[in-house]
């Protein structure tokens, strides 16, 4: 534990316990963010001489983008944070009780992919948004509501979810998971990542459907307007010991929280001790916000390797559903047909 | 008597010849290898991007032009023809498994992996017609190929068994002087070699050796090894350049978009869409 400034900052790992006892360890060991470096950390360096932010690194976390709307504070005292998590670890946790609707699905504890058992950052804030300081995204402006009612209107035009494979999200047609970034945010599990350097490139690369973002240094200019990318094309540069990257050329067609393919990311990575890189975002959009917003989080040292996420090429789900809709689709048909044209 | 000392000296002919040609292939290689621009770690830097050429991505055994599958692509969907890059020009199926190679080619429009956009093994991601980018970090070296945005990380340092099988495999390298040597094991066996039907098992393991011809070119030399489909191990070689644009950059092809109406198409409610 460390004086940073007037913010008191304590680091943490989670990793490899059990749920509830990982609960019950996590009790006043939770952290504030803040914006700077500790002056005595002195951050490790490549054989170019640059940061090194080789790893692998996590940015699990409990704390939600937008500060929930009963709270109206920045940071919870670390006995309402603990609370929280507590809450969290039993929901994740009941995930396994058999014979219970959350049964169902993954049994995310038993194969580890649960928060609660995975490396996380914990956290006082009561949302990664900083800016603006209610911490909660900006309204839409006009552009940005009459997109959104656009989409409402594309949603309802193209059918229900089993219609098509088209008409699921995208990380269910293993296209791109929405945490993906940038900003990489923390989708559902697996929020890892895994950074290797050379003295031209940043490579980042996130575990989920194995998407590399490869960040080049050299201060070359954006490609034609044309060459648009799910992810957007990453620009690089070191500013003192933070890594700053700068996206543009966004499809708009995986839009953060509504954002157009105007969008515009500037993440700096700033390694603050030996277990934690300061991720902070800013995120802008004139066709979506009138303003600005950036958020912060942690990301905590974790163990690797990375093993290969191959989502599309295992996508049994939405293949058998599919199926499964049409063979109902022909049952229906048929009993239709048992019963007759109504009189 | 007369004609056994001809079959000697033609035997000791042969074996000297087959000693120059060795000694050929040999010298040839020593000296065209350069010694390469080197890292901060004083490996040799292979960092940039890279993509080999010629028509082997269609068929790695040498082959003539052909029409194509899809009548519709013409001239554009044709086969261009190629000298191979297998070692021999032949790749030694066991007999059974020969059978299934032919058989994979006359169907290969429904079963070569890649159409469905899936991960394509190794080596075969090095040689599509797509680039690669080399990323040398200190303790791991990323390969990362433009098409569907497939990685592999090559474990320098920290190397272990492949914890289970997947579709790019579980690499581990080595330098071996000015070269490096990469084995990777635990494929799943649902890759292919190219499109023309050519295979492999779970089996399979692959050696491949990177070095610097010049700055602007990599001698890459694979070896693959799979008892269950071939009868001995066997090699390819060819030449992986760098790509010169200044500008040059993987760009994104995420094609799981593009071929979600060949797979789940036929699935769709409304077929008329």
């Amino acid at each position: 534990m460390y004086l940073l400034g007037n913010v008191l900052v304590v680091g943490l790992v989670v990793g490899g316990v059990s749920p509830k006892s990982a609960a019950a360890q996590s009790a006043g060991r939770i952290e504030q963010l803040s914006g700077t470096t500790t002056p005595e950390y002195v951050v490790p360096r490549t054989p170019d001489g640059v940061p090194d932010l080789e790893g692998f690194w996590t940015n699990q976390t409990y704390t939600p983008l937008e500060r929930p709307s009963e709270v109206n504070k920045a940071f919870y005292t670390v006995e309402e944070a603990a609370e929280i998590e507590e809450g969290r670890f039993e929901r994740e946790v009941a995930q396994t009780s058999p014979g219970t609707i959350p049964d169902v699905h993954y049994d995310f504890t038993q194969f580890g992919l649960d928060r609660s058992q995975s490396t996380f950052a914990r956290s006082l804030r009561t949302s990664l948004i900083v800016d603006p300081p209610t911490g909660r995204l900006p309204p839409l402006n006009t552009i940005g509501l009459e997109r959104a009612r656009k989409v409402m209107e594309e949603r309802e035009r193209i059918g229900g979810r089993w219609d098509a494979a088209e008409n699921n999200q995208l990380d269910d047609r293993c296209i791109i998971m929405r945490g993906a970034g940038p900003p990489m945010l923390n989708a559902g599990y697996n929020a890892n990542y895994h950074i290797v350097q050379n003295a031209d490139y940043v490579m980042i690369l996130v575990e989920m459907i194995h998407d590399a973002r490869i960040i080049p240094l050299d201060g070359r200019r954006y490609p034609s307007g044309r060459v648009r990318h799910w992810m957007g094309l990453p620009r690089g540069y070191w500013e003192g010991d933070s890594l700053v990257v700068e996206t543009a050329n966004f499809n708009g067609k995986n839009p953060l929280e509504g954002s157009s393919d105007q969008l515009r990311v500037i993440e700096r990575f700033t390694r603050v001790s030996d277990d934690t890189i300061l991720y902070k975002f800013t995120v802008a959009d004139p066709d979506t916000w009138d303003r600005s917003w950036t958020a912060e989080m942690s990301m905590k040292k974790t163990i690797g390797p990375l093993f290969e996420h191959a989502c599309h090429e295992g996508n049994y789900g939405l293949y058998n559903t599919l199926v499964g809709a049409r063979l109902e689709d022909r049952k229906a048909d048929e009993e239709d047909g048992l019963q007759g044209p109504e009189e | 008597m007369r004609q056994k000392h001809v079959a000697v000296i033609a035997r000791v002919v042969v074996l000297f010849c087959s000693f120059l040609l060795s000694m050929e292939e040999v010298s040839s290689q020593s000296s065209s290898s350069i010694s390469a621009a080197r890292t901060p770690n004083e490996t040799p830097d292979f960092n940039g991007i890279w993509q080999a050429l010629g028509n082997n991505y269609w068929n790695v055994e040498p082959h003539a032009a052909s029409p194509g599958i899809v009548r519709g692509l013409g001239a554009l969907g044709a086969v261009p023809g190629g000298l191979g890059v297998v070692d021999g020009g032949v790749i030694p199926y066991r007999s059974e498994a020969l059978v299934r190679r032919n058989d994979n080619f006359s169907n290969r429009l429904t079963r070569d992996p890649a159409i469905k956009c899936y991960l394509p093994g190794v080596p075969r991601a090095t040689y599509m017609p797509f680039p690669l980018q080399i990323i040398q970090g200190q303790s791991h070296i990323m390969i990362l190929h433009e098409f569907a945005g497939a990685v592999r990380t090559i474990y320098m340092t920290d190397q272990t068994e492949a914890p289970a099988s997947s579709w790019m495999g579980w690499s581990n390298g080595r330098w071996e002087g000015e070269t490096l040597v990469i084995e990777t094991t635990g494929f799943n066996g649902m890759t292919w070699f190219d499109r023309a039907g050519n295979y492999h098992s779970d089996q399979l393991r692959v050696v491949e050796r990177l070095t610097a011809r010049s700055p602007e070119r990599l001698s890459y030399e694979v070896k693959i090894e799979d008892p269950i489909v071939f009868t001995r191990p066997w090699k390819m070689s060819m030449p992986l350049y760098r790509r010169a644009e200044s500008n040059a950059e993987l760009l994104e092809f995420r094609c799981v978009e593009f071929v979600e109406d060949l797979i789940y198409g036929h699935l769709r409610k409304d077929q008329s869409r």
